[in-house]
């Protein structure tokens, strides 16, 4: 621990060149990921990045930390058996959009309902990056690339309503450029006991550049985006005239602050699926008058942990049984001698 | 009378739901606790309900027993005890003309007859006795219930124990001890009183009808087997395996780690290990094969005995991550149970035809090592030399076993936990500095786990830098890197026992050569052989890739080479193209096991041309 404590940032990079284009989101992903790390207090040996194949995947290479860069789609999986057998090391996966909802989507809802406390940072840029620009399960609708010249007719995937859906125990949004918003939800994804899976706007300034520029333009980004604020109620737009969202009749309204009453205000409750869910659904594409995307943690629920879970009936099971025996298991329940 | 007799082969066959893998599983286990030497073969329908009563639904446990070394399941079958006339239809042709039938004849009324596809006029068992064989009529069902009707059970719950009867009928036959089932039934109806009075009394009443009825001319007794001196049990393969798998975690000082996805017949080794806890397995039912073998090599990374087994469809859809296995060098035992195949194929049948998928079926150059298992106890001893291989020389490896294998069973005179050899991971060295792929004189590089601080490092699918390990795309690198993983592999020659003859002469006019489970049939056939003098030898393969060193001396010794294999000729293809030696094909592809008569039919015919 105490070494840890010692450690800098710095200390989390390696020597190996950054090879994503100059501009790309994903240098200030790793940035503040490298930031975070000496805070978690964990020792730089015990914490481990898998990453599956993409831009984004390349992560781990960057990291001074123990890694591995495997095979498209298959991060989740195979942290999930390093998991298993280690529950003392902190693991993190890396995975892009096509990587985690593509190719890889099996495994990514199985994990998220099995809960092994892992934290999945998504880089979303609705795009793919490494195969240099064809449409993602998170392309807008219509969406012409190189694989779509007379734009998409694939309805795009919402990870938050997928997540919730298949019962994560933890989301947040975050925002490549968003710094500090980063920083904290990457550092409660570490607190949370379980799966937390962390969508991250990524901006692919080559093959999709701004797709995310409503939510961080200086313009327009107070009325495109809500920041989930704990005991907070959800306000958005310029401080003269801020918006405030409601429920009701399990719909999302919103009002300007001052005409609602105090006790209609949603205030932020990120133990509370029902609202985690309506938050999921603020999903619409952009325009003046549209709802704002949320951003920040959605929704945080402590249930069983695989890994321990295991650990548990391997336990039970020598206290009933005793531990077990090589030479009884080699001779089984019925032997004879010759 | 009774006789003494050196073996036989009875079959027992009935509808699936007439409980006859049950009843065939205890007469083996009894058998061998009688101390006879035996192999078991059960054949199965791929339904879990197949229609009632059809040949499609028939369900078959062929045992061999003996006082003589049983290598087979037999050929013709001496006593098939047929519980319904579908039964009958389907392995009527697998009698000896003399062969005895012992018929439920419950089991043949016009509505069975029927189901099976035939005449309703037809009477199966007068046709059967004036094709002469003995003809066995008793009405199992009928008096199994008259058995009973105080047990206060619905018919449909009595009938349910008329295996029972069949069971206790043929241990009277030949002359077995019916305690070790009374053992198993109380042990297996422990909460359900009244189900085990009843199969209870169903057995014992079965055993007596042998005794106080005169249906039977003879009694046989089977003695003893005079094997080797030590301790034994009955095992079938797929146990054998994941005892294997335990032992070589035990001697490794690793903990195991066993991935699967539920597929016919790898599933028993899952289903075993998952109980297994208290042996610190921790077994994992992944959501497919594909994160079966992802959390093997997560698991692998981990520092663990990584393991996953699955069989056809499931090994096809494993490649892609073996591939990754193979480049980040780390230690893995993939076990491929085969079937029938291509693809869904034949599920529940039995099949060699993946050899050429698990030396070959990859992209990109990537030797992965393979060996195979012949015969159910010899899982054990392969299982274990599969972890052994994956964690001393880093790689992962393959083990090819297959359903006859699987479900097989047959006495394994079993070692002590202290005879194991132990196995050695080649652990990177502490407090230096580590470079991930640096290799030693075997060109194995060592294995760094995490949460070991200054051996931090990143791998990945990407080729690598030589030594360091960093992505490298340089062209000399790539061609060095190529090599000397290839080089690696065939390193592994060095490090296993040379072959052997197992039996016949070191040199000769035919040598035959096998792998997998041909193993029982092929030794039958030499040694018969053997006896009316024909000079034949058979050579089991075991390590399958890299061969070992001097298995081409031994291919030169003799004048012809015969391979039987269970599929279109795949051994036979990488013998010739690697000896260049004109080895003959024997192929046999109906989800069938070869019978020995087979072998030495084809080897005489050989050489008579
Ligand atoms: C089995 C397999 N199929 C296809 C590919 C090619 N491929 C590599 S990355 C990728 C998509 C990457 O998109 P994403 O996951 O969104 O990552 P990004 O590059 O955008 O960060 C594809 C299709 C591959 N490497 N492996
Ligand atoms: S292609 Fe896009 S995502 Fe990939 S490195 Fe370049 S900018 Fe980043
Ligand atoms: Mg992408």
């Amino acid at each position: 621990m105490e070494i840890a404590d010692l450690l800098k940032p710095k200390d989390f990079a390696t020597d190996q060149d950054v090879r994503w284009c100059p501009g790309c989101g994903d240098y200030s992903i790793l940035k503040q990921v490298q930031s975070i790390m000496p805070d978690l207090g964990v020792p730089r040996e015990n914490i481990v990045f898998i990453s599956g194949i993409g831009c984004s995947s390349r992560f781990p290479y960057y990291m001074n930390t123990f890694g591995m860069h495997s095979i498209h789609g298959r991060a989740a999986a195979i942290a999930s058996g390093l998991k298993m057998m280690r529950k003392d090391l902190s693991v993190w996966i890396i995975t892009g959009d096509g990587d985690s909802l593509s190719i890889g989507g099996n495994h990514l809802i199985h994990l998220l309902r099995r809960n092994l406390n892992v934290n999945i940072l998504l880089f979303n840029n609705e795009i793919y990056g490494l195969t240099k620009g064809q449409f993602s399960p998170t392309s807008e609708l219509g969406k012409t690339t190189k694989s779509s010249p007379w734009g998409t007719i694939d309805h795009p995937f919402n990870p938050a309503a997928l997540a919730l859906g298949a019962d994560a125990s933890f989301f947040a949004r975050g925002l490549d450029l968003d710094t500090k918003g980063l920083r904290d939800i990457l550092l409660r994804a570490h607190a949370h006991k379980g799966t937390s899976l962390v969508e991250i706007y990524q901006n692919c300034n080559v093959f999709n550049d701004g797709a995310f520029a409503p939510y961080s333009n200086k313009s327009t980004r107070q009325r495109s985006t809500l920041l989930l604020e704990e005991g907070k109620p959800l306000l958005y737009g310029e401080d003269a005239n801020k918006e405030a969202l409601y429920i009701k009749d399990m719909k999302v309204y919103s009002a300007p602050l001052e005409s609602i009453d105090a006790e209609d205000l949603w205030i932020h409750d990120s133990k509370d699926a029902m609202k985690a869910h309506l938050l999921s659904r603020l999903f619409d594409p952009y325009t003046e008058d549209s709802l704002p995307r949320p951003f920040g943690v959605f929704y945080q629920e402590d249930r069983l942990v695989y890994e321990e879970e295991m650990d548990k009936q391997l336990h039970t099971s020598i206290q009933s049984k005793g531990i077990g025996d090589l030479d009884s298991l080699l001779q089984g329940r019925n032997h004879w001698t010759i | 009378m009774n006789q003494t007799i050196e073996k036989a082969t009875v079959l027992f066959a009935g509808d699936s739901g007439d409980g006859m893998q049950l009843t065939g599983f205890q007469f083996s286990n009894t058998s061998a606790l009688h101390g006879n030497d035996l192999s078991t073969f059960p054949d199965f329908p791929a339904e879990i309900r197949a229609p009632i009563g059809t040949v499609a639904g028939v369900s078959g446990f062929k045992i061999n027993f003996g006082s003589v070394e049983i290598n087979t399941p037999g050929g013709k079958v001496d006593t098939l005890v047929a519980m319904n006339a579908a039964a009958l239809v389907k392995f009527q042709i697998d009698l000896k003309s003399n062969g005895m039938i012992i018929a439920n004849i419950n089991g043949f009324d016009k509505r069975n007859l029927r189901l099976a596809g035939l005449d309703e006029s037809r009477d199966l068992l007068s046709e059967a006795r004036d094709a002469g064989f003995h003809v066995v009529e008793i009405e199992i069902t009928k008096l199994t219930r008259e058995a009973l009707k105080d047990s206060g059970l619905s018919t449909k719950e009595q009938d349910r124990s008329k295996n029972m009867f069949t069971l206790g009928l043929v241990y009277w036959l030949y002359n077995r001890e019916i305690e070790p089932s009374l053992l198993f039934l109380k042990e297996k109806f422990k909460s359900k009183p009244d189900l085990l009075m009843a199969n209870t009394k169903v057995l014992k009443t079965g055993y007596h009808f042998g005794e106080t009825i005169e249906l039977f001319s003879n009694r046989y007794t089977v003695n003893k087997a005079s094997l080797p001196a030590g301790s034994y049990r009955n095992i079938a393969g797929n146990e054998a395996i994941a005892i294997g798998l335990i032992s070589a975690a035990a001697k490794a000082h690793l903990d195991l780690f066993y991935a699967g996805y539920p597929i016919t017949p790898a599933s028993d080794i899952l289903h075993e290990l998952a109980n297994r806890k208290n042996y610190g397995v921790r077994s994992f039912q992944a959501e497919d094969e594909i994160a079966a073998i992802g959390a093997a090599v997560g698991a692998s990374f981990a520092g663990s005995l990584a393991v996953t087994a699955s069989s056809g469809p499931g090994i096809a859809l494993k490649t892609e991550a073996l591939g990754l296995a193979f480049m980040l060098e780390t230690p893995l035992v993939v076990i491929n149970v085969q079937r029938g195949g291509p693809s869904t194929g034949l599920p529940t049948k039995t099949e060699q035809s993946d050899l050429l998928q698990a030396i070959y079926g990859r992209n990109g150059e990537a030797p992965i090592p393979v060996i195979a298992t012949r015969s159910p106890k010899d899982c054990f001893a392969v299982a274990f030399e599969a972890c052994r291989i994956a964690i001393e020389h880093m790689t992962p490896v393959i083990l090819l076993s297959d359903g006859y294998i699987a479900n097989g069973s047959e006495p394994w005179r079993f070692p002590k936990a202290s005879d194991l050899a132990a196995i050695h991971p080649n652990y990177a060295k502490m407090n230096e500095a580590y470079l991930p792929y640096e290799r030693d004189a075997r060109l194995v590089r060592s294995w760094a786990i995490p949460g070991t601080a200054g051996h931090e490092y990143r791998l990945g699918g990407l080729e690598k830098e030589d030594r360091t390990g960093n992505v490298s795309y340089e062209p000399e690198n790539h061609q060095k890197m190529v090599l000397t993983r290839a080089a690696k592999v065939n390193e592994i020659a060095h490090h296993i026992p040379p072959q052997e003859i197992d039996c016949g002469p070191e040199t000769g006019d035919v040598l035959i050569v096998g792998w997998g489970s041909t193993y029982g049939a092929i030794r039958t056939a030499v040694l018969n052989m053997n006896k009316q003098g024909i000079s034949v030898a058979h050579l089991h393969i075991r390590y399958l890739f890299p061969f070992p060193m001097n298995l081409e001396k031994h291919l030169r010794n003799f004048k012809t080479v015969i391979i039987p294999e269970l599929n279109n000729g795949q051994l036979v293809k990488i013998i010739r193209e690697k000896f260049l030696i004109n080895a003959i094909p024997l192929n046999k592809i109906k989800g069938l096991p070869f019978l020995s008569i087979e072998i030495e039919d084809a080897v005489k015919e050989q050489l008579k041309g």
